[in-house]
């Protein structure tokens, strides 16, 4: 499942960082890297699990690669929103008319 | 290049079968019988998730532990007709007064023993003041994502 996938790659602190900054603005991995806690080779993981889970692009621009937010993968975020309210006012509509049925308050 | 992130709000319409009274009641007298368990905060289950009956009320949960957590807090309270919450859990899931996010439901009568339900979740970008609220917001679904497809099994059971 795409969704649970996003969230799960964000739940990691420095991957959100990491994220949090591509979200101003497209960079190529050395910049991300620098000022972060963890190691080049680190935040190439962080941004491989990103882009797995939809969230991120890259794409070459001459010798290195530059990643950048993919607004796909930020609608999808939206619709897990969007979901997870479904599936609780789901909850609700049946305890409501659970009720409604017991106390005989019907059209 | 920068990218401006501005999320729709989170619409939902439906009928349900009752009075705008009932739903009223249940939707928040009755929260604790419908919200999904596992859909909170805190290191211990869920025991009850409370919406207080007046403006200015709070909008909270106690878990197993007796240790309670706000969510944020009632903003109209107009029986049976309207319910404006304040949802103030940030990226985090901690409470935080100063986020505002507004959760607004209005019941309405539409025909004998029915009610239509407008639902709205708004101002989602609050979650951030830049172009990372989407992060911080997914940061903040995440805890629930993770559990979503087995309560889905069980709705759908």
């Amino acid at each position: 499942m795409t969704n649970a996938l996003a969230f799960a790659a964000l739940a990691d602190p420095t991957r959100r960082e990491v994220f949090e900054r591509l979200a101003r603005g497209p960079l190529p991995v050395g910049e991300l890297a620098h000022g972060l806690p963890v190691s080049r080779p680190a935040v190439s993981q962080h941004l491989k699990v990103l882009k797995e889970a939809g969230l991120v692009t890259d794409r070459p621009e001459g010798t290195r690669r530059v990643y950048q937010i993919d607004p796909q993968g930020l609608g999808q975020i939206r619709a897990w929103l969007d979901q997870f309210w479904d599936v609780t006012l789901d909850a609700f509509k049946a305890e409501v008319e659970r009720q409604a049925d017991e106390e005989g308050d019907k059209p | 290049m920068s990218q401006t992130i501005t999320p729709a709000p989170i619409r939902k319409s439906f009928t349900v079968r009752a009075t705008p009274q009932k739903a009223f009641e249940v939707f928040t007298a009755g929260h604790h019988l419908w919200w999904p368990k596992s859909h909170s905060i805190g290191d211990a289950p869920l025991r009850k998730a409370i919406i207080e009956p007046r403006a200015g009320g709070r909008w909270y949960s106690i878990t197993e532990d007796d240790v309670e957590h706000d969510w944020g807090d009632v903003l109209v309270w107009e029986p049976p007709a309207r319910l404006v919450l304040a949802w103030r859990l940030n990226g985090q899931f901690t409470y935080d007064p100063d986020l505002l996010t507004e959760v607004d439901v209005r019941f309405a009568e539409a025909g004998a023993g029915l009610t239509r339900v407008d639902f709205e979740h708004r101002g989602l970008e609050a979650f951030g003041d830049s172009a990372a609220a989407d992060a911080i917001r997914a940061g903040m679904n995440q805890g629930w994502g993770l559990i979503l497809d087995s309560f889905q099994t069980v709705a759908n059971a």
